[in-house]
């Protein structure tokens, strides 16, 4: 029965506490919808018999009136999260046979919360890149097309087969990570809806790091309730992470009150950027139309400092991820290519072991980092990056939230801008600084592009803030009223 | 700043991945792209303006020295690409 895949995590959730179908069914749903869709790669380990087992213990909680708030819910994991005994990848032919003797803090949270494990997913090699073009094992594909057109489209990234997997409905919801746009722009591709917390919000153990002073993970669900719902699961203090802050997880589903009467809901006139599609233009429009309407105040806000955020992010992201990624040498885990010598060791795995981008981001921030450059690149890229926070803290003296579109585009097509890595950079043109910040972000699918393809939009909130973004993000939702689904021919569905 | 083809290959050991000679060139091409792409933040004027090293405004906390964990070799050798009598293995270094 494909409706099961329909559900959402809040409706799953309540099905089976009314007992009207087990966890073993909704979770075979999922697993047949995975087989049928794998066209679309976007995982790389599927662990059916695990979800399925999963799935019967859960069964027996409920049957016992227990179970936690995720109970029996089939969910899938960006294979960039450390899940003990299963392979982690996080894309890369340097990690080729790793299985973590440990669980990331987030998953363990997750499972003890009831969901059951589908499998890991596609991503960008290391989450570095915005298309899913760069993983070791191959592109991710959006099951969205154009109508009329059958040319494939790229899903995002570099949180992609999450996002493929949640449009598709092949899970109920995924995790992802962000670090300069990698859930909200997939989010936004594939018409889903993506929450990057608060630098902090959650645990960073047991996450494959990219640039660990950006990167935080976050839910990717169909509905804003699930993604407040997701979040208060995977959210918290952590000892084993010393960035995680100790603060109390509120109810995040609360926030959803529909109410936002009187909150000023901040414009940026930085992010009118030259070139932003006028559909893109008009989307916006509509939304503080929307929030308008609700009650809410727009107020023109200034972030002068925007268009230094993206070479900004481009020394700070490099340089974290050449030193963090010095620890894929050949001889603790993953790949080993033989050398004459040890260095030669070193340098044949890496040559090996590493895609074209990962290469160039880590020589990149190799050289920012050397000495002789340090001050130029990445000291002053530190100083832009006090300068980048200082706007958004000036700007919410004067609002509560701030309203972005999500991209500067709709889904590409696969191939397009792969020979230009600035122009792929660009993508994240409104979502990098809000990493850079701290700050946290959402985008929610807003509207459909003229050629039928999701659009986002995206709200910023105040740091540790998410439940004033989130009641925002359920009032676009609502008035946005996204219901449109993939066109593609996915197998088993008309 | 742009780079050469002796620098490229400068940051290509430091960062210890082997780049074949006839890439050189190429490579330092598309790195001298996105070089110059962000030295465009030379326009900025950041005189008196702190490095920013920790975006939450938070302090590191400190943890009692205590051992949590441990006594776990075999977990910890299980992924070794080569490991040998409890011990992880590498080409010999010492003469």
């Amino acid at each position: 029965m494909s409706d099961f895949t329909d559900l959402t995590l809040a409706t799953a959730r309540a099905g089976l506490a009314a007992k009207k179908f087990s966890a073993v069914e909704l979770t075979q749903a999922h697993v047949t919808a995975i087989e049928q869709n794998r066209a679309l790669n976007a995982f790389i380990t599927e662990t059916p018999d695990k979800a399925l087992a999963m799935a019967k213990a859960s069964d027996e909680r409920l049957a016992r009136g227990e179970g936690g708030v995720l109970e029996g819910l089939p969910i899938a994991i960006k294979d960039l999260f450390c899940t003990k005994d299963i392979l982690t990848t996080a894309a890369s032919h340097i990690l080729d046979g790793f299985n973590p003797p440990y669980e990331s803090t987030i998953t363990q949270k997750l499972w003890d919360a009831g969901a059951n494990c589908l499998g890991k997913l596609n991503l960008d090699e290391f989450a570095m890149g915005s298309s899913n073009m760069t993983s070791h094992y191959g592109p991710v594909i959006n099951p969205w097309t154009k109508p009329g057109d059958n040319r494939q489209l790229v899903p995002g990234g570099s949180s992609g087969g999450s996002a493929a997997s949640v449009a598709a409905r092949l899970a109920l919801a995924a995790t992802g990570t962000d670090t300069g746009g990698s859930i909200r722009q997939p989010a936004g591709f594939c018409g889903i809806v993506g929450l990057k917390p608060t630098y902090g919000r959650c645990s960073r153990w047991g996450v494959v790091a990219f640039a660990s002073s950006l990167d935080q993970a976050g839910p990717m669900t169909r509905t804003v309730e699930d993604a407040a719902i997701m979040l208060g699961v995977m959210a918290g203090h952590d000892p084993k992470d010393s960035t995680s802050a100790p603060m109390p997880v509120p109810d995040f589903k609360a926030a959803l009150t529909g109410d936002i009467r009187g909150l000023r809901v901040g414009i940026p006139k930085e992010y009118r950027v030259d070139g932003m599609p006028a559909e893109i233009e008009a989307l916006w429009q509509q939304g503080i139309d929307w929030l308008k309407d609700a009650g809410a105040t727009p107020v023109e806000i200034s972030l002068p400092m925007t268009k230094h955020a993206l070479p900004t992010y481009y020394i700070i992201a490099p340089a974290e991820a050449s030193a963090n990624l010095s620890r894929y040498d050949g001889v603790r885990f993953g790949l080993r290519v033989p050398g004459a010598s040890l260095d030669e060791m070193y340098e044949n795995t890496r040559a090996a072991g590493f895609g074209a981008e990962v290469k160039r981001r880590v020589l990149i921030g190799a050289y920012v980092l050397s000495a002789g450059y340090y001050d130029a690149y990445y000291l002053k890229a530190q100083r832009l990056r006090t300068l980048i926070a200082k706007d958004f803290e000036q700007a919410f003296e004067k609002c509560d939230v701030i309203l972005t579109p999500t991209a500067p585009s709709a889904a590409f097509a696969i191939g397009e801008k792969m020979d230009d890595p600035l122009a792929m950079y660009l993508n994240d043109v409104f979502t990098v600084p809000v990493n850079l910040a701290g700050l946290p972000g959402m985008s929610i699918p807003a509207g459909l592009s003229a050629d039928g393809l999701p659009l986002g939009l995206q709200i910023i909130g105040r740091a540790f803030d998410e439940e004033t973004m989130i009641r925002v993000a359920g009032v676009l939702e609502s008035a946005a009223t996204f219901t449109a689904k993939p066109y593609s021919s996915l197998a088993g569905r008309a | 700043m742009s780079l050469d083809k002796a620098t490229v290959a400068r940051i290509a050991t430091l960062a210890r991945i082997k780049v074949p000679e006839a890439d050189l060139e190429a490579l330092g091409h598309e790195l001298n792209q996105i070089l110059h792409w962000v030295e465009q933040l030379d326009q900025v004027d950041t005189t008196g303006v702190e490095p920013m090293t920790s975006v939450a405004a938070m302090t590191l906390p400190l943890r009692a020295d205590r051992v949590t964990d441990g006594n776990r070799a075999d977990d910890i050798l299980k992924n070794a690409p080569n490991g040998m009598h409890g011990f992880f293995t590498v080409p010999k270094v010492v003469e």
